[in-house]
């Protein structure tokens, strides 16, 4: 059998890895910039529906968030598969949103309170019924200010 | 070092989300105080478009069954109403800034849909409508000052807007279709 026998100065030199810490701060600086926080964890499916005209949403500190739509798979033995309202981190119903957008106008300062927008993540399957709802509950809370979640779309087709 | 600059960048990674969040931007009506005597000025019935979303998520404008992809050829011509018919919008005369006295359409749109009508369609619907008249804004930006309305600054932008002001009205939902 031959034996390994080392010939000659080893070629290739370890690189230095020095510069690795300034590499990966860089990285960590690049992601503390561009992302938010996840704030809630969604409990229902939500397949936003797609549209040309949608707008950024440029405050999320002034925005509140509404999902609707099925419960997601794991919960459905407990909620059931019809459309549920999730408000912050449970299910809800038409009757509480008043108190919700109440609570959430609170934790603004007193010049965006006028500001406040309701930003609505429904499933393009739910039924209008239950948006319809929603709608008119949050016109009783006066919170007029409300934004349909969309994911832009150059073209639209229809899904009938 | 190395590590525990790894270890927060995996926090930041997990904690966080990258999207931006995009949506059709609308402003609801307040409710009408029942104190206060409604307005008895009634939209004279020329002027409101009725676009019916109905429970098979068909398409119903002003009462006849539609196509989607003419929505927004009708809605556009609805609001300009170049041949002054009788049964499309009225204009008034205002005296808008950067404009002078120019007609202006009186039109509105007003979108209907059933209780069982998808959320998508009624989202989709919705899309054309703002699609038609920010087209008629776009249009007339360039056409009076050159470049396109999303570059226009905002007392510019407000001229345009009030020029087609077209509000799309979701008040008062009747709540078709349930027993």
């Amino acid at each position: 059998m031959a034996r390994f026998v080392k010939t000659g100065k080893k070629s290739v030199k370890a690189i230095s890895t020095s510069s690795l810490p300034d590499i990966v701060f860089m990285i960590l600086f690049f992601f503390m910039a561009v992302t938010t926080m996840r704030e809630t964890d969604v409990m229902v499916t939500v397949r936003i529906p797609d549209a040309t005209e949608g707008k950024i949403l440029e405050k999320k500190s002034l925005a509140s968030f509404i999902y609707i739509g099925e419960p997601l798979e794991a919960l459905q033995t407990l909620y059931g598969t019809e459309p549920k309202i999730q408000l912050n981190d449970t299910f809800k119903e038409i009757a509480d949103i008043q108190d919700f957008i109440a609570q959430e106008r609170e934790q603004l300062n007193e010049a965006d309170k006028t500001k406040m927008l309701v930003v609505l993540k429904i499933d393009r399957d739910t039924r209008m019924g239950v948006v319809t709802d929603v709608k008119q509950a949050l016109r009783r809370a006066s919170a007029l200010k409300i934004m349909y979640a969309n994911t832009n779309v150059d073209q639209l087709t229809l899904h009938q | 070092m190395a590590d525990i600059a790894f270890l927060l960048l995996i926090f930041f990674l997990a904690a966080t989300t990258m999207d931006s969040d995009t949506g059709l931007l609308r402003q609801l009506p307040e409710i009408p105080d029942p104190n206060v005597p409604q307005d008895v000025n009634q939209i004279n019935d020329r002027n409101i478009l009725e676009v019916k979303v109905n429970k098979d998520n068909l398409l119903l404008v002003e009462g006849e069954l539609t196509e989607f992809s003419q929505l927004r050829d009708i809605t556009g011509r609805f609001i300009i109403n170049a041949d002054n018919l009788p049964n499309m919008p009225e204009k008034e005369i205002v005296n808008l800034p950067y404009f002078g006295d120019v007609p202006v359409s009186k039109a509105v749109i007003s979108l209907q849909n059933d209780i069982g009508t998808k959320y998508g369609v009624y989202i989709a619907v919705q899309n054309e409508l703002i699609a038609a008249r920010a087209k008629l804004r776009d249009d007339l930006a360039k056409q009076e000052f050159g470049i396109a309305y999303e570059r226009l600054d905002e007392d510019r932008k407000g001229a345009v807007d009030d020029f087609y002001k077209v509000p799309i009205s979701e008040a008062e939902p009747k709540r078709i279709g349930e027993k």
